[in-house]
């Protein structure tokens, strides 16, 4: 018996979700080709010592995702809404950095600010986003996904326009750790930051009621009024978190490449942190989150993005595939379909006790 | 009943403005920017804006997004949204381009072809969302990149269609008489839409009878405005949200081919920000996010207010491509706080 309670405590727990999913990958990725697991030691151009191979991709890309899945997390169980603006605000954030650290001219040889304040920059850039966001969500009670959509149509040009549509190019060795590797270490750093983002969060949840009251607004806004909480106000926070969770994500972004590009970066990454959201498990209309299985979800997100491309999918057509997994999931997750799911475990049940 | 507009037309302005039913009330502020924003464009800028071609053309331009928007303003109403429509447009053009100019089909079939693809997208949306009680803007985002990413898989690289029953129906225009000009020969120029603006005119006139006076289109207000209710009234709320979302589907395949005969090409890029462009008219239109409350009068003033702005910004010189960009983020920004504040008050009054 006390068997049984374990294997459907874990079924039951939120995070298993994530875990399922990344079993089923990982399984598929060992029929189809265990190359995929191959981590081997290289030397980058520098000459310093770096792992490569598909799972540091993963970790590498992931940790960006894993970021955003923090302050996505916190919005959709405030608002009951996602926000699909952070694509464009990681343009804006980004755009922002850039123009303190080239000043005046677009290609300078050196910088022209400390990086510390060109990011302290960026994120009061994306921390304004955030407010406008939270401000029309909270006070003008808009939709979310409304409210994001004035930013995720203005964004990309308003971070054209920061610069006077140029594109920067800094030339700086030590900007390109922070979206490369610190040398002597083979570890990508964007995992380091994501580790820190997540030891702060975590602290945060553990030590202040953060966790609670949005979990209260988001549950029912009127009955935590009435226990003297500030809803509005709560969900405007929750807004401003993200700002500050895009700036760490911008930050890495421009470092990759040291330079931006409009159009293109971090095109659809809103789609993907509502997704690693939604595969942790966390119901997208707002309440009880569980801030693990989120970050979890958005390793396997990128997992799953990584599989698609060793199997030679183009990146237009990434979008089709992982749509379909996005399908999948809330079907699954639709309280309806678990109703009969859990139906059906029901009449299988003597089955499984013997199994067990 | 009668006593009452009686009274109401002898009392002060003020008072009528308040006693204005909602969707009435930002129809008439819609449609009086509109008017103001042409009039000004016409003094301030004057040239193009007072040929009445224009307007043609600016008709002409926007009928797929006309088409689309009140698909969109029906999902609406109902207290939903979709999404995916600037997807469905670029997938059904780029599958109707590809099945013209490389598998030599003709055009009834492929007009059958972009009804199908919105169907298609219609039900399995609706049924999602309606029936399992999925969040309409996951399931219609995850349409919108399931779309862009077939897209691409039917066909990469953008062409243009030459099948000539095709090329013959995309340059069919029909002349407006009375509103031609002269040109600089002195030769009489008809004035002229496209026969997509025409089907656009058609689907608005259908919608908007459809809407004001069937039992069907009352029931689309009446889940919007209030679903508990309007269940206790005896409709059925499942079947009245899956039918908005099933007809928004439908129309989206007609916009994608509409917008297809106007642009005559496929392309993976095509009807980019569509959707955004869609629901940004639809607010601008007086349609309310909450449901309920829209008119598809509205809309369709709601596209021209927005595709005027972007004429005006093009015209005065700010053609840099953020700056369209920029003015529709802020115009959707202005008209969402008008209807916040406008229903705050309604509240308090």
């Amino acid at each position: 018996m006390k068997k049984e309670n374990v294997f459907s405590r874990l079924i039951h727990n939120q995070i298993f979700i994530p875990i399922a999913a990344l079993l089923i990958l990982t399984l598929f990725n060992l029929i189809a080709d265990p190359s995929f697991f191959k981590i081997s030691m290289g030397y980058n151009s520098t000459g310093d010592p770096v792992l490569s191979g598909y799972l540091i991709t993963i970790l590498d890309y992931g940790s960006e995702l894993a970021i955003l899945a923090i302050g996505m997390t916190l919005v959709t169980a405030a608002s009951g809404g996602q926000d699909i603006s952070v694509g464009a605000t990681i343009a804006v954030a980004g755009s922002a950095m850039l123009r303190v650290l080239c000043g005046t001219n677009s290609r300078p040889d050196e910088l022209q600010a400390p990086i510390i304040v060109a990011f302290l920059v960026g994120c009061l850039a994306a921390m304004l986003c955030g407010a406008f966001n939270g401000v029309l969500v909270a006070y003008f009670k808009i939709q979310p996904m409304i409210a994001t959509l004035i930013l995720f149509t203005a964004g990309r040009s308003i971070a054209a326009w920061i610069n006077n549509n140029e594109l920067p190019v800094i030339n700086d060795v030590g900007f390109t750790y922070f979206g490369g590797f610190i040398p002597g270490i083979p570890i990508p750093t964007p995992f380091f930051i994501a580790v820190i983002c997540m030891i702060i969060i975590a602290l945060v949840l553990k030590f202040t009621t953060l966790g609670l009251y949005t979990q209260s607004v988001g549950i029912n806004e009127s009955s935590s009024r009435l226990n003297g909480l500030n809803p509005a106000f709560i969900k405007f926070l929750t807004f401003v978190i993200l700002g500050v969770c895009v700036a760490v994500a911008a930050l890495i972004k421009v470092s990759r490449i040291s330079s931006i590009n409009y159009s293109v970066i971090a095109k659809d990454i809103e789609m993907d942190a509502i997704l690693a959201v939604a595969l942790g498990g966390n119901s997208l209309s707002g309440g009880k989150f569980n801030m693990a299985a989120s970050i979890l979800g958005a390793y396997v997100i990128q997992f799953l993005t990584t599989t698609l491309y060793k199997l030679n999918v183009q990146s237009d057509a990434l979008s089709a595939y992982k749509a379909v997994v996005v399908i999948i999931l809330v079907v699954l997750s639709a309280p309806s379909v678990r109703e009969k799911l859990s139906s059906l475990g029901k009449k299988l049940k003597p089955q499984s006790k013997e199994v067990a | 009943m009668a006593a009452e507009k009686k009274a109401a037309g002898t009392v002060k302005l003020g008072t009528r403005f308040k006693n204005m039913s909602d969707t009435n009330l930002l129809l008439t502020i819609t449609i009086v920017v509109f008017f103001l924003m042409y009039i000004g464009a016409m003094i301030f800028q004057g040239g193009g804006f007072l040929k009445p071609q224009t307007f043609f053309n600016i008709l002409n331009a926007n009928a797929a997004l006309i088409i689309t928007s009140c698909g969109l303003s029906l999902v609406m109403i109902t207290g939903s949204i979709d999404i995916s429509v600037g997807g469905v447009v670029a997938l059904v053009s780029m599958c109707c381009a590809v099945y013209l100019d490389y598998m030599g089909g003709n055009v009834f079939v492929s007009l059958l072809i972009a009804l199908g693809i919105g169907l298609a997208f219609g039900l399995i949306q609706g049924f999602l969302i309606a029936y399992l009680d999925i969040q309409p803007f996951i399931v219609t985002l995850a349409g919108m990149f399931f779309a862009r990413g077939m897209t691409t898989i039917v066909h990469t690289n953008p062409f243009n269609v030459e099948n000539e029953a095709f090329v013959a129906l995309k340059n069919t225009r029909v002349n407006v008489p009375g509103m031609g000009s002269v040109n600089k020969l002195g030769n009489y120029v008809p004035a002229y839409v496209e026969i997509g603006v025409v089907v656009a005119l058609i689907i608005v006139i259908i919608l908007f009878v459809v809407l004001r006076w069937t039992k069907l289109g009352r029931s689309f207000y009446a889940v919007g405005g209030n679903k508990q209710s309007a269940l206790m009234l005896g409709i059925n709320v499942k079947r009245t949200k899956f039918l908005s979302h099933l007809i928004c589907g439908i129309l989206a395949g007609i916009g994608g081919y509409v917008y297809f005969l106007h642009v005559g090409s496929g392309a993976a890029s095509h009807a980019s920000g569509m959707e955004m462009n869609a629901i940004a008219s639809s607010i601008i239109g007086g349609t309310m996010l909450t449901g309920g409350v829209g008119n598809i009068i509205g809309t369709f003033f709601g596209v021209l207010s927005l595709s005027t702005i972007q004429n005006i910004v093009s015209s005065a010189g700010l053609d840099q491509a953020w700056w369209t960009g920029i003015t529709i983020a802020a115009m959707l920004c202005l008209f969402l706080v008008i209807q916040s504040v406008v229903m705050a008050r309604k509240k308090k009054a």
